[in-house]
Formats: structure tokens, sequence, C-alpha cells
């Protein structure tokens, strides 16, 4: 299967600041490719990259064997982006946005109606058609911006964090919707800050950090690299942090990882009769427990694992909760 | 766990997302079309939009021909002679702003980012805007032109005289809404493009004979005064209302609207083109 999109050595700049340091992928035709990494990582500079929206500095990118910088025109001919924020005029109506775009496509003014009518419908947003978009929200929004995305379907979708900010059921939705795309044959490439997503919808991932790819392979290949999964305790009382540590060092012996709340304590566990294992000690010790999960490892934990370091990021917990 | 009430199942999913063949890219003259109608429908769905575009001719009319007019020409009714072709060109010029601050807003709002990632001759998004905003122009002409006939205005060249002028000023307006284009591109919120446009707007509306005539300025004021391509645009406005010779003013004033188009929107288009 010939590749979608393949970068060798990217480098961008912003003024002093290096926002890409030789990012090298090689994204397979019709798969879904996650980008997954913190605020600043690179993600959107590379999306915009491919896209055309920027020219790198150093380093090719070729995107369906077009490169973006000498066949931008063509190169735009064959995909669509739905940038990190609505990218839909909200002072227009959902049906008029979609026309818009359909017209500006090369449909006539007939198909671009009837396209948008059909995208509407199918992405539950008939009844809100004829309003404003600055009156949807945001779940809705982000389908009126993916749907804006596929006006024509596109051969590579680029899909920059489709679902920060979401809540769990518009996020459903939206993982829904991208699994629907990828099923007929347009190969997505989206970013992500959540582990969990990456998981749930990527083949295959990188993860990116300070501009460079420092891991790559399938999502399972990743976790295996860092554990099964992670154990998250809250105690009672912050007092008995030293005597909780020295439970849970006995038995997992150097899985703990470094949190910032008095209270609390993760680790990574290689199985999950640990955890059972782990939880009885700590009652036997009479440590009060106020709270204890098992659960994927979040990015924080992919990060520490990976680089030794927390990802200096504060929308980590959310993944993993 | 993902039972979404959003797709239809099955049949009717791959029909509407199976990939086909695309449509040829909307040629430069029908995407600039659309890109007009968006800007039309903007006007539509935000009415407030004209607010500006209305009132404030009105009441640059008003203002003027009452306060100024006794002391400037004997009567309010002489001075509006002089005044309302000046009235229209200024207030024309100073709608030009909001080409700029829509440029913006766009940018801010990642409109742009889709508009750039689309198959389409790149410059239509700038041309698209600058075709609503004539439409806009108009709409303040006209206004401008009908408080005047209520207010006394008699224009001796006639519909014919007026509207040429009103066409000139188009063209005027149209040649520096380019350069708010540009600014629109460099500064960060629609605020600061309201901003630093006025700092030129300002003397360049006030120092020229909107309001009175040269004549009545100290010399150095005359020569600088004389020079501001306003000054041509308002005589040219004046002469062609009054169905007076106005050749040589409209000629500066399509050679300054020339000049400014063939110096600003190879800049603007580039500018748009460039990342961001």
């Amino acid at each position: 299967m010939p590749d979608a999109i393949v970068t060798s050595g990217l480098t961008k700049n912003f003024g002093t600041t290096r926002a890409l340091d030789g990012v090298d992928l090689r994204i397979r035709k019709g798969s879904v490719y996650g980008l997954l990494g913190p605020n600043g990582a690179g993600k959107t500079t590379t999306i915009r990259i491919l896209s055309t929206l920027l020219r790198p500095d150093s380093g090719t990118a070729t995107v369906l064997g077009y490169d973006v910088v000498h066949r931008a025109a063509t190169v735009r001919e064959k995909v669509s982006l739905t940038g990190q924020y609505a990218s839909v005029d909200e002072d227009l109506t959902g049906t008029e946005n979609l026309i818009l775009i359909g017209r500006l496509l090369g449909l006539t003014w007939r198909d671009a109606r009837r396209r948008s009518t059909e995208l509407l419908e199918a992405f539950g947003l008939a009844d809100a058609a004829g309003r404003q978009v600055m009156t949807y929200s945001g779940g809705m929004r982000r389908r009126i911006d993916i749907a804006a995305s596929l006006v024509a379907i596109p051969e590579i979708l680029f899909l920059d964090e489709p679902t920060t900010g979401l809540d769990p059921r518009s996020r459903n939705q939206v993982w829904e919707l991208v699994r629907r795309i990828a099923g007929e044959g347009t190969t997505v490439l989206l970013t992500t800050q959540y582990l969990d997503e990456a998981d749930r919808l990527a083949e295959r991932l990188a993860v990116v950090d300070h501009g460079k790819v420092i891991a790559e392979g399938t999502s399972r290949e990743l976790k295996a690299s860092i554990g099964a999964s992670a154990m998250h305790v809250r105690l009672a009382s912050a007092d008995q942090r030293p005597q909780a540590l020295e439970v849970i060092e006995r038995i997992l012996g150097d899985g703990l990882m470094p949190v910032t709340e008095p209270a609390e304590l993760t680790a990574r566990l290689q199985n999950s009769a640990q955890a059972a294992e782990v939880l009885a000690a700590l009652t036997r010790s009479n440590i009060e427990v106020a709270e204890f999960s098992v659960g994927n490892p979040s990015l924080d934990e992919v990060f520490l694992a990976l680089t030794g370091r927390t990802s200096e990021h504060p929308v980590a917990e959310e993944a993993s909760a | 766990m993902t039972t979404v009430d959003v797709l239809p199942s099955g049949e009717r999913t791959h029909q509407l997302l199976s990939m086909r063949a695309r449509s040829r890219p909307a040629s430069a003259l029908s995407s600039v079309t659309t890109l007009a109608w968006r800007a039309m429908l903007k006007i539509k769905h935000v009415p407030f939009q004209l607010f500006d575009v209305t009132v404030m001719p009105i009441m640059f009319t008003l203002l003027f021909t009452y306060i100024f007019g006794g002391a400037l020409a004997g009567t309010p009714r002489q001075y509006i002679q002089y005044l309302l072709p000046g009235v229209l060109v200024q207030t024309v010029i100073f709608i030009t702003v909001y080409t700029g601050m829509g440029i913006n807003t766009d940018i801010q709002k990642g409109l742009f980012d889709r508009f750039r990632s689309l198959p389409m001759w790149q410059p239509s998004p700038l041309l698209g805007a600058l075709a609503g905003d004539l439409f806009r122009y108009s709409v303040a002409s006209t206004l401008i032109l009908v408080m005047g006939f209520i207010l006394g205005f008699r224009p001796q060249g006639g519909a014919v005289g007026v509207l040429l002028a009103v066409a000139l000023v188009l063209v005027f307006a149209f040649a520096l809404s380019w350069l708010w284009i540009i600014v629109g591109m460099l500064v960060r919120t629609p605020e600061s493009v309201m901003t630093t446009s006025f700092i030129f707007l300002m003397p360049l509306t006030f120092a020229s004979n909107i309001f009175v005539e040269l004549s009545t300025m100290p010399g150095w004021l005359q020569a600088v005064v004389g020079r501001n391509p306003v000054t041509y645009l308002a005589n040219a406005s004046r002469s062609l209302m009054h169905g007076k010779p106005a050749g040589t003013d409209v000629m500066w004033v399509l050679i300054a609207s020339a000049v400014i188009v063939l110096v600003a929107s190879p800049i603007a288009i580039r500018m748009y083109r460039k990342e961001r």
C-alpha cells in the first residue's frame, strides 16, 4: 500500500522558538494516524505544513506523493483541514456555510445545496440548519466544522484536536464519525492530547515532544513499553503518605511516579493483580484510602516513561479520569 | 459503548462519506462571486454592520451643514451645495476601514485557514470581501445623497453628474481598502485596525478641501492640502455633481487609485498567501 504522507527532517522556527526539530513521519494510506503530545509539542505546526498553510524551514513533506511546497495547489485538491478553532463563519447559518464551501469547491448552487442538506441531516444538525452558527453548542460547532471538511470527501482529512473542549457525549459522536470516515477509505491524521483518544481511534501513533517524534508505533506497542496500566491512590490524609510509599515500593519496586498532590500516589503496574495486592497491603497497614483507581496510563505517564519527565501538561489528568 | 445517534447507519453513510471524484475547483470569477455572496449574507444576518454606514453619513451631513454652514457660506443651504460632495468623500473613506477589520476578524476566527486550504484562486477571499464592501459604500453614498436632497442640495450636473461622482468615490475607496487589508493582516485585533487606520485617515480627510476652500488656508498648508489626493477627489466630486469641468481632477484621482492598487494589492496578496 502506498504512503499517504511522508515527511523527512521537517523543521520550523517561529522567531527564536523551534517548533519543529526534524519530524519524520510515514503514514499509510487509508489509516487513522494520531499525533500525540502536549500543547506546544509541534502537532499543529506539522498539520499546518501538511495542509499547505505553512512552509517548512527545511526538510520535505509529500502528501500522496505531491510535495507540499512545490505542488501546494494539487495537495489542496486532495486534503481537508479542520483546525483547532471552528473555522466556519459564525454569522452565517449551517446551511449557508456548507453551501459556501461547496461553491468554492466548484459545485453548482443546486449541488452545493443538496450536499449541504445531506450532510446537515446526517450530522444531526437538520434542526439547526437555518440558525447562525454562533448559536450552536460546542459539539454542534465541531460537527459543522467537520461537515465543512467533508463537502467534498478528501483523500486525506486533517483533524486538529477534534475533541478538545467537548463533553463526553459529543466526543463519542466525533469518534464515531472519524471511524466512519476512515472506514470509507479517507486517511485521517488527527492530533490529540489524550492518550485515550489516540488509543481508541488511531491504528498507529507518533508521540511528539519539543518538535520531535520521540516514539512511534501502534498503541499496543507504545503501551507495552510503558506498562499495561497505572494505579492512582488518594489518601485520606497526606500525613500517611510516607508509610503508603513504603508499602507500595515494597510490592511494585520502582514503578512510582512523581505527583504534585501531597495526598496522592501514582504507580505503573505490570499486571492488575498487583493493584489488589497494594490495596490489601494498605488496608493491613491501617492506611486510609479515599480513592483507588486503575486505568490507562495518562499522557503524563507515557511521557514519563518515554522521557523521564512529565509533560508539564495541565489537562493530562482528564485523560485518565 | 459507542451507540451514537448522529449518523444514519449502513448504505446512507456509505453514500455520504465515500470518496468520489471531486468536481473541478471553482473558477476565479465564481469563487469571488461566492465570497461576495457571503459578504451580503453577513450584512443580512448582522444588519448592525450597516449601522455605522447609515448613521455616520446622516450625522456628518446634518452636523456639518448646520454647525459650519452659517459661518462658512452665509446659510446652511448655500453651504451644503459645497459640502455635500465632500461629505460623501469623507464618509466613504472612513468606511473603508471596515474592510481591514473584516479581514482581521476572519483571520482571528480561523476562517482564512480554511479558505487557504481550499483549492481555489487564492486571492478570492480578499476580492470577495472588497465586493461586499463596495455594496456598503454604495448604501452609504445613497443615504448621503438622499439626506442632502432633503436639506436642499441641488446638483447642477444632474443625475449623470451625481452618478459619475459616486462612481469615482467608489474607485478611490476600492483602492484605499487595499491599504487597510494590509493593516488588517499586520495587527492583532480588529480594534487596532481601526486605531491604526484612523491615524492616517484623520489627516488625510481633514487636511483637504472637503470643508473649506483651499484659498482660506495659510500658504504652507495650501501646499500640503493641494497635494492631498482627497482634495482632488473632493474637487472632482463637486465639479461632477455641479456640472463643471472636472477632467484634471478626475485624472489625478484615477492615477492615485491606480498607483495605490498597483503597489498595495500585490503586497496584500503576498501577505495573504504567506504563513501566519
